[in-house]
């Protein structure tokens, strides 16, 4: 008898139990208000990201095209991918030779987003970009120049 | 099929078409024969030195329960388990050996890589070692930081595996709940980090960049979110009857074995193992902040359970307590542009989500580590795993592999 007693209060408990966890789930069913779905791609242009969000390097330009990159390759030997190659050439500037960069390579496909070209470069020339949707139909389009066609170093830097 | 506890020859009768056939259009002896079938049998992969009753199953390396390329080889007597074989390498990147190559400031974007749930408390340790190398003094700031930031990532660990370890059981209503909670915490995180996942927010003398602005606000406000929600997670899965049926008892470890094993972390002090580096070695701000170890005698997959969910609720007792002190000051030390180890060795420790992460540096003098090893929490507790499901039923190997909450690219590194 007391068998037949036990079975049947772990039948009532289990089902209490179970009732317990079809309570929480059945308040999210009737509260719409809690559901967090966001309906992406549609809600692409309402999208808000952190504003420190690691999408991709960068480089910053100014109203004027100029950006801030000095071609010392500070940011190329602190990679530890080898995402980044400079190639610079040598102009005479107010009868100064200096360095000028020609094309700064960025490779996205071997980008880590550690962060390290940004914390190296000693005059702030890259920058974290917030895109985030990098799926590509080929390989060389992940292969960027980052800076401008035409673009110019600013003259707000000290060397 | 072929018998095993028959002689070969008996064997080649049973193929009686096939004798036939071969004999009628070959003068095949029957030492041929034999070979034969020895042969078929080799290629069909079945284990001449396994008896017939017995037999393996590969589970993985593609298995939904295996959370990654984790192969086990379970030998089987019908449904019971016999022993598990467990096959690694598949996600093997050479990690260790990649460090040889690369500047200590560089190392630790990998390490990221290891235990990717408990992502920052991998760059702390690194951090630490080189740190304790170089013997330099970091800001007071910056321990607190990295204290609130592992202890966010921590949560964010067991709230994934909660969910998975739902979802493993069949119960997929937790699997959402336990990802739409962890969202609360990535997005405190990527809000100060910029990173969701991989987050590489440490550096060996301090942090990336300084704290968000909103950094504790959106702590507290999490915090206040998460702590209603802890009944709710009793209600849907911890009391849940098939749940319980399904952990209670099953899988137990003892203190010795755990020990024996090296079974670290919430795994381990289910066992009452007292393994908290957290406590037992405090580093970081860990000392400041007052805690306690939890410690289950059960050592079964329920307690295992347990265990996670109140390391939950006691790291948001530890983030409680420091998010209002956070000093101020500079969050990063003074450090040269090349950091160069002296020569020697060093060790450190550090309490990751699913068990102590030790890291060993060699270092030459170089900019570069001699040799650097890292000492895994997850390749032990795989260790533990054959243990503990010898003759339980197949379906308590999935309960009991996610009680110990494996992580794969851990285990390989």
């Amino acid at each position: 008898m007391n068998s037949i007693t036990n079975y049947i209060k772990t039948v009532g408990k289990a089902l209490k139990s179970l009732a317990t966890g079809m309570g929480v789930t059945g308040y999210y069913f009737t509260h719409r208000s809690t559901a967090i779905t966001e309906q992406y791609p549609e809600n692409r242009a309402t999208l808000k990201l952190a504003e420190r969000f690691k999408g991709e390097i960068v480089m910053p330009h100014n109203e004027k095209n100029e950006h801030r990159c000095t071609g010392c390759g500070i940011c190329e030997t602190a990679c530890p991918n080898g995402s980044i190659e400079i190639i610079s050439n040598f102009e005479v500037i107010d009868g100064k030779r200096k360095k000028v960069i020609d094309k700064h390579i960025y490779h996205l496909s071997m980008c880590t987003l550690c962060g390290l070209c940004v914390d190296a470069c000693p005059s702030d020339a890259l920058d974290f970009g917030g895109d985030f949707e990098h799926a590509a139909f080929n390989r060389i389009s992940l292969t960027k120049i980052l800076n401008k066609e035409g673009s110019k170093l600013t003259k707000d830097i000290k060397e | 099929m072929a018998h095993h506890n028959q002689s070969p020859s008996e064997m080649v009768k049973k193929l009686g078409w096939l004798h036939k056939v071969l004999a009628e259009e070959s003068d095949t002896t029957e030492k041929e024969m034999t070979d034969f079938v020895k042969q078929q049998e080799i290629i069909s992969g079945r284990d001449p030195e396994i008896s017939e009753e017995e037999y393996f199953i590969n589970m993985g390396p593609q298995h939904p329960s295996t959370h990654g390329v984790l192969r086990l080889m379970v030998s089987l007597k019908g449904e019971i388990v016999q022993n598990i074989k467990p096959h690694v390498g598949y996600v093997h990147r050479g990690i260790e050996k990649m460090t040889e190559k690369m500047t200590y400031k560089q190392i630790i974007h990998l390490t990221d890589r290891l235990d990717y749930l408990s992502s920052t408390i991998n760059n702390h340790a690194v951090c630490l070692a080189v740190e304790n190398g170089l013997e330099v003094e970091i800001p007071e700031r910056v321990k607190y930081v990295r204290t609130i930031i592992d202890e966010l990532i921590r949560i964010a660990s067991h709230q994934l595996w909660w969910g998975v370890m739902g979802m493993d059981l069949g119960a997929l209503t937790a699997y959402f709940y336990g990802f739409r909670d962890r969202e609360k915490v990535i997005d405190v995180l990527e809000k100060n980090t910029g990173a969701r996942l991989l987050h590489s927010y440490y550096t060996p003398g301090g942090l990336m960049r300084d704290i968000h602005a909103d950094f504790q606000k959106d702590i507290k406000e999490y915090i206040k979110y998460q702590r209603n929600l802890m009944n709710e997670y009793d209600d849907l899965l911890s009391n849940n009857v098939i749940f319980r049926e399904r952990t209670e008892g099953l899988g137990i470890m003892t203190r010795e074995e755990a020990i024996a094993y090296g079974v670290t972390g919430p795994s381990g002090r289910a066992s009452n193992f007292a393994c908290d580096v957290r406590k037992q070695h405090p580093y970081a701000a860990y000392d400041k902040a007052d805690f306690k170890q939890i410690l289950y005698t059960g050592g079964d997959s329920f307690h295992r359970y347990k265990a996670r969910l109140d390391e939950i609720k006691e790291s948001m007792n530890i983030i409680e307590q420091l998010v209002d002190n956070i000093p101020e000051g500079s969050y990063t030390a003074k450090m040269k542009a090349v950091l160069k180890l002296p020569e020697g060795t060093y060790f450190q420790r550090v309490e990751a989500a699913r068990g102590e992460l030790g890291v060993y540096v060699i270092s030459k003098g170089d900019k570069v580590p001699y040799r650097m090893k890292f000492r895994s929490p997850n390749l032990s507790n795989l260790g533990a795993l054959d243990k503990l499901t010898r003759n339980y039923k197949i379906a308590d190997l999935v309960a009991i592999m996610s009680s110990l909450d494996l992580v794969i690219p851990d285990i390989d590194r």
